[in-house]
């Protein structure tokens, strides 16, 4: 009886692997994902080189161009002004060069959505794994805090805090603090139901039963199995705190002028919308893109690292 | 015997552009016959089976011929395979627990199944009918039964709701896919029982999808293995278990424990001179043999409990484990067997008694005491699939002990995890390789080397080859025998086959509603049992062997209704 030893052939690999490669293969197999790391990426450079990118266009968005207004402060020209100097036309009343500002804007935008991404994040995995893992009172009184945030008002106040701050605080990074903490609980309660389901998995038991600290447990044996799930919900949650920062800008709360913002222009551009609709289409365009990328590929990757996999 | 009722020929089944995973595969049943297709895992039985009825995933691609009454049913519209799914052809699933909507009740369930096909009853008719349904399946309470949502029925009560349900359309053909498989021995003799009467009553033909040697010798009339998607062979089951043509069904029939008298451990011990273990001489009588070797578990008065309060799990449990030998415990489901392995491993709260490892109390132990005491603790547990981290190379999985407690340097870590593996008979290169490379047997074999890898004092086997295939639990059982001769580690092994108890252990523990019923070693309490619940046990087991089998169940009548 010594069928299924050594020499007997090992079985091609069943269902599908999580490796980083297979993944990225899988992601690649789907165009639209493609797509969207394609506009990431391009918006990722702009934002990095917005200077250079700005100084190739002679402009900067800072500059006023009251020669390219007419006497109702609306920008010259048809479209909202686009020319060759200036190719997403400019600002209306002050003339400022919209390129530029959306350039720069994109810095604000995706500066702020990551980081607060990755504050939510890493708040939100630490406190769902020890609340999953541990138990107990522990778990009792932080899921109970968790559910406190997670019922706040919080556009309400994020508006109220914002204005309450001095204005000495740097915004912007008050904008990630605040984003960032109204994001941790969805994280914490999702990674800690994985954590629940993880716990009574074989391996985990028998890590424990060997002896091992917690510690060693949650990194060597849960944050590895979490990976897939972090990384998912990171990716799609960057869009929303986008979203959140254009919000609060929106209502004249988020960062200061004259720091170029999408979400700032885009309010202010509701009240032009009649006379100079391309000052709403640039930014709004702008967000619309990022958003929709980073959302397309999130699911990309949620189906890239379901190991059931299969068909869609 | 009447002509055939349905009739598979040359049908092949591929999944996509892949290879098929059934090849060639043909059988017929007839009224009033039980047919038993049998393999193991992969080997494509249950593929065959729900070909017939179009039941596989659109992906499928089926070919050859299945004809029902002489109808072609490969090919059939969705129309005319309705018709014959329920009112030609019944079918019963493995799990019954997953069979039913939790959110209605039974009888609703059944209802259902009764109007699903063109009926002139109204709704007393078909109450009447589902009352008949039930009683029909042995269930005879049917008014409770079919008020009763699933949850309220025990596991054998819903399998036979489920098989009331598959009669409600009057089939003439019955599909069972595993009946019995997540059932208890003696819950699983009583489903045998019915399928076999309603064969006979009803003159149903039965297909019965099985990996149980046992329960083909126990109700099949004509049986047909089958291995990778390819027919080994076919016969009735009188001549294919006592002059079987096949190696294949040769090795399966050799693989099988056998759990009756004049086998097993002595037969073993007669092959396997290595028995005499190192330290111990050879001649010397059990009782002296047992003074000389030390105590490494010893579990006093212990009770275990879940919940805050109420009834413990378990309590009053008493056991002794030397080094070097090895206790089964053995029980059905929710006999507390899994608790106690899990108590000596700290890892359930023991409410009462003394629990002791190797010496210490591993109650009072905390912090880095009790994770010491751990070390001395190695555990193979039941599921191959979920016992490995799937992120992590096997090499790390059998290293992570040494890692934990920091036994070893890097190089040292890899050359023990290189001596594990050679140790389970795995491949040392495989250190590499993730869980999901690896079949079920070879992941169970990991599952070993890391238990062994601090050279514990104690090895909890729970369920160790429960999830797998025969031939593979043949090998896995041998593995375990071995490595104790050659590492001398006491075992405690939790099983419900008491066939597998009989392979490896040298005394018994039978537990019954987390109570000890009867203790003993192996040969007195599985040859000469003093107690009923034991004696039933020993009974409802199927044995692979048609002849003795028929001789069992007639004793197995007698037993069955009698619980302690």
């Amino acid at each position: 009886m010594t069928a299924n030893v050594v020499d007997s052939p090992v079985p091609v690999a069943s269902g599908r692997t999580t490796g980083f490669r297979a993944v990225v293969r899988r992601v690649a197999r789907d165009r639209w994902a493609v797509v969207a790391a394609v506009v990431i990426a391009l918006f990722v450079v702009v934002a990095l080189a917005a200077p250079l990118i700005a100084a190739v266009s002679g402009q900067d968005p800072y500059r006023y161009h009251v020669d390219a207004l007419n006497d109702f402060g609306a920008p010259r020209g048809p479209a909202g002004g686009v020319s060759g100097t200036h190719w997403f036309g400019v600002e209306p009343l002050t003339g400022r060069d919209l390129f530029a500002i959306v350039t720069y804007g994109a810095r604000t935008s995706l500066g702020i959505g990551i980081a607060a991404t990755a504050m939510s994040i890493v708040i939100g995995v630490l406190v769902g794994v020890t609340t999953g893992f541990l138990g107990g009172w522990y778990d009792r009184v932080l899921s109970r805090v968790v559910d406190v945030i997670f019922g706040f008002p919080s556009l309400v106040f994020m508006i109220a805090l914002t204005a309450v701050v001095p204005t000495s605080f740097p915004k912007p990074l008050l904008v990630v603090l605040v984003i960032g903490f109204f994001g941790w609980p969805a994280v914490a309660r999702v990674v800690r139901g994985q954590t629940l389901s993880l716990v009574t998995r074989n391996y985990v038991v028998a890590s424990t039963a060997m002896g091992a600290g917690r510690w060693h447990v949650i990194r060597t044996q849960l944050l590895p199995n979490l990976s897939a799930t972090i990384t998912v919900y990171a990716t799609i949650s960057i869009p929303s705190m986008i979203g959140a920062e254009a919000a609060l800008s929106f209502l004249a709360v988020g960062v200061t002028p004259p720091t170029p913002s999408w979400g700032r222009s885009i309010g202010d551009a509701i009240g032009w919308v009649q006379t100079d609709p391309m000052y709403l289409v640039f930014p709004g365009a702008a967000l619309f893109l990022i958003t929709l990328a980073f959302n397309v590929l999130g699911d990309a990757l949620r189906d890239a690292l379901d190991p059931r996999g299969g068909a869609r | 015997m009447s002509a055939p009722l349905l009739e598979v020929e040359g049908l092949r089944v591929a999944f996509g552009d892949a290879e098929p995973v059934v090849r060639d595969v043909s059988f017929a049943l007839t009224p009033g016959r039980v047919l038993a297709l049998v393999g193991e895992s992969g080997s494509g039985k249950s593929v065959s089976a729900m070909s017939v009825l179009g039941l596989l995933p659109p992906e499928a691609r089926v070919s050859g011929s299945v004809r029902f009454r002489g109808d072609e049913l490969v090919g059939a519209s969705a129309d005319r395979l309705r018709a014959v799914r329920g009112a030609g052809i019944g079918v019963v699933f493995q799990e019954p627990m997953n069979s039913f909507t939790p959110v209605l009740s039974i009888g609703t369930q059944i209802a259902e199944a009764v109007r699903a096909h063109p009926t002139d009853l109204d709704r007393a008719g078909v109450s009447a009918r589902v009352d008949e349904l039930l009683r029909s399946a042995g269930l005879d309470d049917p008014q409770r039964i079919r008020k009763a949502y699933p949850h309220e029925l025990s596991g054998g009560q819903l399998q036979r709701a489920m098989i009331a349900m598959a009669l409600a359309g009057d089939p003439v053909a019955l599909i069972a896919d595993e009946p019995t498989t997540a059932l208890d021995v003696t819950v699983q003799a009583g489903i045998l029982d019915l399928l076999r009467r309603l064969g006979v009553e009803r003159s149903l033909a039965v297909l019965l999808i099985t990996h149980d040697m046992g329960v083909v010798a126990d109700v099949a009339d004509e049986v047909l293995v089958m291995r990778r998607g390819d027919p080994v062979e076919t016969g009735s089951v009188v001549d294919v278990f006592a002059r079987p043509a096949a190696a294949y069904t040769r090795q399966l029939l050799d693989a099988v424990p056998v759990l009756e008298t004049g086998s097993g451990r002595e037969a073993r011990d007669g092959s396997a001179p290595s028995v005499a273990r190192p330290g111990t001489d050879v001649g010397d009588a059990t009782e002296a043999s047992r003074a000389s070797r030390p105590d490494v578990a010893r579990l006093r008065d212990v009770a275990v409990r879940y919940a805050r309060r109420g009834e413990p799990t378990v309590s009053g449990i008493d056991l002794d484990l030397q080094a070097g030998r090895t206790l089964g415990l053995v029980g059905e489901s929710g006999s507390g067997k899994s608790t106690i392995g899990r108590a000596l491993a700290g890892l359930v709260p023991v409410v009462h008694g003394s629990v002791e490892v190797d010496g210490s109390d591993l109650r009072t132990a905390r912090g880095r005491r009790l994770r010491e005491l751990r070390s001395r603790v190695g555990i193979v547990f039941q599921d191959p699939a979920s016992s490995l981290n799937p992120r992590q190379t096997i090499g790390w999985s059998i290293a992570e002990p040494l890692l934990v407690h920091a036994a070893a340097s890097p190089a040292d870590r890899a050359a023990r995890v290189a001596e594990l593996l050679a140790a389970v008979q795995l491949d040392p290169t495989w250190a590499e390789r993730f869980p999901h490379q690896l079949s079920g047997g070879q992941r169970q074999r990991v599952a070993v080397a890391r238990a062994l890898a601090l050279r514990p004092a104690l090895v909890i086997a729970d369920e160790p080859t429960s999830a797998l295939d025969v031939t593979v639990q043949a090998a896995v059982l041998d593995l375990l025998a071995d490595l104790q001769d050659e590492f001398g580690f006491g075992m405690l092994l939790v099983s419900h086959d008491l066939a597998v108890v009989r392979q490896l252990a040298d005394e018994v523990v039978v537990l019954h509603g987390g109570r000890i019923v009867e203790r003993g070693t192996t040969e007195r309490v599985l040859d000469d049992p003093q107690q009923d619940y034991t004696r039933m046990l020993l009974a409802a087991a199927p044995v692979a062997d048609p002849a003795r089998q028929a001789e069992r169940r007639a004793a197995w009548r007698a037993w069955e209704g009698v619980a302690p």
